[in-house]
């Protein structure tokens, strides 16, 4: 079993009023020098067998079809190698 | 004659019922459609109706959005097939690729419900013909999701084209860019929108009001007179 | 990992000496002693762990239970109910037909340690209950206290359980259509948080929760089984396992509305197939609770099969699992021929549902773990027998002190300038202000049945749409007046929720509660709790609406310091048709706004008191409640015979307050004039019960002043529906929009 990692965020040019409400809240809690706060999606998906890069390909479409909407929200994928190391 | 509308109801859809009743008060003859089945059991319209089908759990619509009856209503959506995509059914709409853009989170943050006004933006689609293009009405709005978005290429084309159906009047209540409140693909046939025209069809119910009855006759009309 | 012996029913029977952890899990000695003496030998982990749970205060009611009885004993002679107090929720027949029922609960103490997620599973459960009568969930309501409406934490925690109650209960699809939303800084710490649910039937659907007919299944249904407010439980698992795991075991319970949903409609088509002898949900004490209830209510035994119980967590002992509090779970007991039936509809909802045991003709419940009997008890024991207290109670020495400090002797405002300040500082108090910003976060359109939702008096839903045959609720506390005097204080309670239905046009038929007192081993607060109870039964009696089940939430305080006693009444009403229905907002200038009932110098616990002079003193306004009766028959006649367009209770804040809100909601203004024989002051502000403003047609002002003549109501006409301001004719004038502004906009600043 290897753990791979699919991240979601919203598109840079797309409003996060979420992110926005963390980010008003850090000087009140006395977090300084931080300018801009974007919350995103976080999938672990536990796969069976290898990760190959055919194993990957599949994920990627997942990813692009299903866990994001591309309109907007872009994703990345990878290996979770701690999760990997720790085996 | 009359008409035979269908109302999908998707796990977790909350006003299957109503918008059945709707239909039924303007004339036509609603037909139940499960999520599971292909099969649109000869319809002439087909309506996705609100709720939070699935939990609203990955994105709103994201998962109805697989389901199979959307197969079949996708596949005749682009044939001509008229759709009506209200709240949650706007999103599934969105999630299918049938309209274009996404919906997002309020930008307030907070579920939303209330008497909102709305100009009728265009009323040549197979779902508002009868209002009148510039008509100010109000229907209720209820969303958590209701933020709609899209590349500023895509909203230049959508008022281009007179696509944008719907926008809200007064008062932008989820933060949706340009107050778009419902567009319309190219053909006209699919309509969706965030409020909820089903809620407006009895004098004594809701708001009191019924200026989301002509939804349901305008569809009604289409079909019969086609 | 090393693990000591199953403790199996034989296992206990053989070690008689083994100290289990009874007191960790609540358990007082004696009350050890007394499962001890039922069992005839030492009980095993997993049965102590039922008896602990069930015998606590939350499952067993057993301070309250003593005082609970008069709601029964002087329970008013009412056709109308089908089903009384004992069963998951009362049953009332509204006619036609069909059979409505309705509950209010409290989860008061979970929404103060995770206010959204103690919001919604309270909903969650006070639903589930309503499904297991037969019923289909129709509509919410939340009445809700908090702490000082300036303190920070009250912008923690109604943010929270705003968001938690609205996030499931519009997932849900039911229309939130009223409640409450109170401020004071006794709830500091101590919010309550109380749900109510109403659902509609007809008579032949009434299901009640019982397991009878030996061979018959019990198939639970839902959600998985997790470690979800297991408490005490860990601790039996820690005896069990070396390695404790507390970390685990999560406190907060997690709702997922969507499984819900999914349970209302498979149940609902069970139900249509008439696939179900008898039903439970699984609430407070899981399975323990479903299990024993089932079983002591039907005529045979059980037996239970722990391990087919669908896990979300494989590590969870047997004790646990009886424990667990996972919510969105149901148990039925289905004939075996139907059993395949029920789990076909399960499986279209995507429900897991497994069959976990089977009715037997014995009298006994067994539960059996890797094939060994851990639990072999007399179901009535754990589900009925538990401990019943005569806890010790006392008028506490401060009460006297209380109503000698007379609120009627408060400075009063010695120009009409200062009278119109004080108004506008009461209409803009946290307490008086528009809650919107509440009620808009939840979805009032849902079903499309709606009549009327909050701010209205009542809420009410169309039950059947050919005859427009509806429903009406109101639910109203006031824990100031309480605090006065808790037997009057629960009287007004009633009095208001019954006025609020009758001002809609409904006619009150029954009564649930929900009452919310501090610790019950405080002499003081056991004596508020029983005069209010006592005061409750005794008007419940005189209005002729019996309580037909309710709720009892103790211990909210926080060291010595007790909430004020808080006895919230909910009384349902139903109307012929809808479209006779009363609304609050004025309609149409030149009608003739009327007075009823009569007005005395009465400000103890009045929110001018609070406004004004943040003061609690004195005596609450006096109750007559064969005078709430003959006003609620002119309301409802009034209604029906066309005679009035908009009706409005009076209550806290006075008839300012009610005029302001008629007036705000409809758009146009009022001009008043001051009756002979009252001030100013008193006209505007008291808050004397069994009072209502009407506005009445011109062409039905005879009709009307006749009939309430006839009736010996006073009815006093006191102005007219006028133009764009609040007038007060020789004292001072407001407008609508500097009401507007002031009413509006106190809670979106204090919560923004």
């Amino acid at each position: 079993m290897a753990r791979v990692v699919v991240d979601v965020m919203l598109k840079p040019e797309i409003l996060d009023p979420q992110g926005q409400a963390v980010q008003r809240a850090l000087p009140r809690l006395g977090f300084e020098g931080i300018s801009d706060v974007r919350q995103g999606k976080r999938f672990e998906l536990e796969v069976d067998g290898p990760v190959d890069e055919a194993a990957l390909a599949r994920i990627r479409d997942l990813a692009e079809s299903f866990l994001a909407n591309t309109v907007i929200e872009d994703f990345t994928v990878r290996v979770d190698e701690v999760a990997e190391a720790a085996k | 004659m009359t008409a035979r509308i269908g109302v999908v109801t998707f796990p977790g859809s909350l006003d299957d019922r109503d918008t059945q009743r709707a239909i039924r008060l303007a004339g036509a003859e609603p037909v139940a459609l499960w999520h599971k089945d292909k099969d649109l059991k000869q319809v002439d319209a087909v309506v996705l109706p609100g709720g939070f089908s699935y939990g609203d759990y990955l994105r709103a619509g994201a998962i109805s959005r697989f389901s199979p009856v959307m197969d079949t209503v996708i596949e005749q959506a682009k044939a001509g097939l008229p759709v009506l995509g209200i709240c949650n059914g706007f999103q599934i709409l969105t999630e299918a690729h049938l309209l274009p853009g996404g919906m997002l989170g309020n930008d307030h943050l907070h579920f939303i419900c209330r008497d909102q006004k709305l100009r009728v933006e265009n009323a040549e689609t197979a779902w508002t013909g009868d209002y009148r293009a510039g008509q100010e009405i109000h229907i209720p709005l209820k969303n958590m999701d209701g933020r709609y978005v899209a590349d500023a290429y895509t909203l230049d084309k959508l008022e281009a084209e007179g696509r944008v159906v719907f926008r809200y009047l007064d008062f932008n209540p989820n933060g949706s860019l340009r107050d778009i409140a419902g567009i319309t693909n190219e053909a006209g046939n699919v309509v969706g929108l965030m409020p909820h025209p089903e809620h407006a069809v009895e004098p004594l119910i809701g708001t009191g009001r019924t200026d989301g009855l002509p939804f349901f006759t305008s569809i009604l009309k289409k079909l019969v007179n086609a | 990992m090393s693990r000591t012996p199953l403790d199996t029913v034989e296992h206990a029977a053989a070690t008689p000496d083994v100290e289990l952890p009874w007191a960790e899990l609540g358990l007082k000695k004696d009350e050890y002693e007394r499962v001890v003496e039922i069992l005839g030998r030492r009980p095993t982990g997993a049965e102590l762990a039922m008896y602990s749970v069930m015998w606590s205060e939350h499952c067993s009611y057993k301070s309250s239970k003593v005082h609970l009885r008069q709601f029964g004993e002087k329970a008013p002679q009412s056709d109308a109910l089908l089903v009384g107090i004992g069963e998951n929720a009362g049953v009332v027949d509204v006619g036609q037909g069909y059979a409505v029922t309705f509950k209010v609960e409290s989860h008061n103490h979970p929404s103060y340690v995770e206010p959204y997620q103690g919001a919604a599973t309270g909903v969650g459960g006070i639903v589930r209950d309503i499904i297991a009568m037969g019923a289909r969930p129709v509509a919410v309501v939340d009445p809700l206290r908090f702490g000082a409406a300036d303190h920070p934490d009250t912008k923690r925690v109604l943010p929270g359980v705003v968001a938690g109650i609205g996030g499931y209960g519009n997932c849900l699809g039911l229309p939130n259509i009223g409640g409450e939303v109170v401020f004071d800084a006794c709830y500091q710490g101590n919010p309550l948080v109380n749900a109510g649910a109403i659902g509609v039937m007809r008579h032949e659907d009434i299901h009640l929760a019982k397991a009878s007919g030996a061979g018959n299944k019990v198939i639970l249904y839902g959600a998985r089984t997790g470690g979800d407010g297991i408490g005490g439980a860990s601790i039996l698992a820690s005896e069990t396992f070396d390695d404790a795991k507390p970390s685990k075991r999560p406190a907060v319970q997690v709702g997922d509305p969507f499984q819900e949903k999914l349970l209302i409609e498979c149940t609902l088509e069970a139900f249509k197939e008439k696939l179900v002898v008898g039903i439970q949900d699984l609430g407070a004490a899981g399975l323990s609770c479903a299990t024993s209830e089932l079983a002591s209510n039907g005529s045979g035994g059980m037996r239970v099969t722990l391990d087919d119980v669908p896990l979300r967590d494989s590590t969870l002992s047997p004790e646990e699992i009886l424990m667990s509090e996972s919510q969105e779970r149901m148990c039925a007991v289905v004939e075996p021929e139907k059993v395949d039936r029920f789990l076909e509809i399960c499986e279209k909802w995507d429900v897991i549902a497994t069959v976990i045991g089977e009715v037997t003709d014995g009298d006994r419940l067994e539960i059996f773990w890797h094939g060994e009997k851990i639990v072999d008890v007399d179901p009535r024991t754990v589900a009925h027998d538990g401990p019943v207290y005569e806890r010790p109670y006392a008028r506490p020495d401060w009460q006297d002190a209380l109503q000698a400090d007379d609120a009627n002797k408060l400075p009063r405002p010695e120009t009409s300038e200062e009278l119109k300040d004080q108004v506008l500082k009461l209409v803009a108090s946290p307490n008086q202000a528009s809650k919107k910003w509440v009620t808009q976060q939840y979805d009032h359109f849902v079903q499309g049945n709606t009549v009327l939702a909050q701010p209205e008096d009542s809420g009410m839903i169309r039950i059947d749409e050919a005859t427009g045959l509806g429903v009406a609720i109101a639910t109203d506390g006031n824990g100031r007046y309480a605090k006065l005097d808790p037997y009057t204080g629960a009287q007004l309670a009633l009095a208001e929720a019954y006025r609020n239905v009758a001002t809609t046009g409904a006619k009150p038929l029954a009564v649930s509660d929900c009452l919310n007192f501090g610790s019950p081993e405080d002499p003081a607060v056991m004596w508020q709790f029983a005069e209010a109870v006592r005061g409750l039964a005794d008007g419940c009696r005189e209005l002729g609406t019996p309580v037909t089940g309710g709720n009892v939430s103790l211990y909210n305080q926080t060291g010595e310091a007790a909430i004020h006693p808080t006895p919230v009444v909910a009384v349902l009403g139903v109307i012929d048709d809808v479209a006779r229905r009363t609304p609050v907002a004025f309609q149409e200038e030149g009608q003739l706004i009327y007075l009823l009932g009569d007005t005395r110098e009465e400000f103890g616990g009045s929110a001018w008191s609070q406004v004004v002079h943040d003061h609690l003193g004195g005596l609450p306004p006096a109750v007559d409640l064969e005078r709430e009766r003959l006003l609620a028959e002119i309301l409802i006649s009034a209604s029906r015979d066309g005679m009035i367009d908009s009706a409005h209770d009076l209550s806290d804040g006075g008839l300012v307050q009610a005029v302001v809100e008629s007036a705000l909601l409809g758009g146009i203004g009022a001009r008043l004039v001051v009756p002979d024989g009252l001030d100013a002051f008193t006209f505007l502000l008291s808050e004397s019960a069994g009072r209502a403003i009407v506005a009445v047609p011109r062409s039905e002002e005879i009709r009307f002043t006749d009939m309430c003549g006839a009736r010996g109501l006073p009815a006093t006409r006191i102005g007219v529906v006028d133009g764009d301001t609040v007038e007060i004719q020789g004292e001072f004038s407001l407008t609508l929009e500097e009401l507007r502004k002031a009413h509006e906009e106190t809670i979106p600043a204090l919560l923004a």
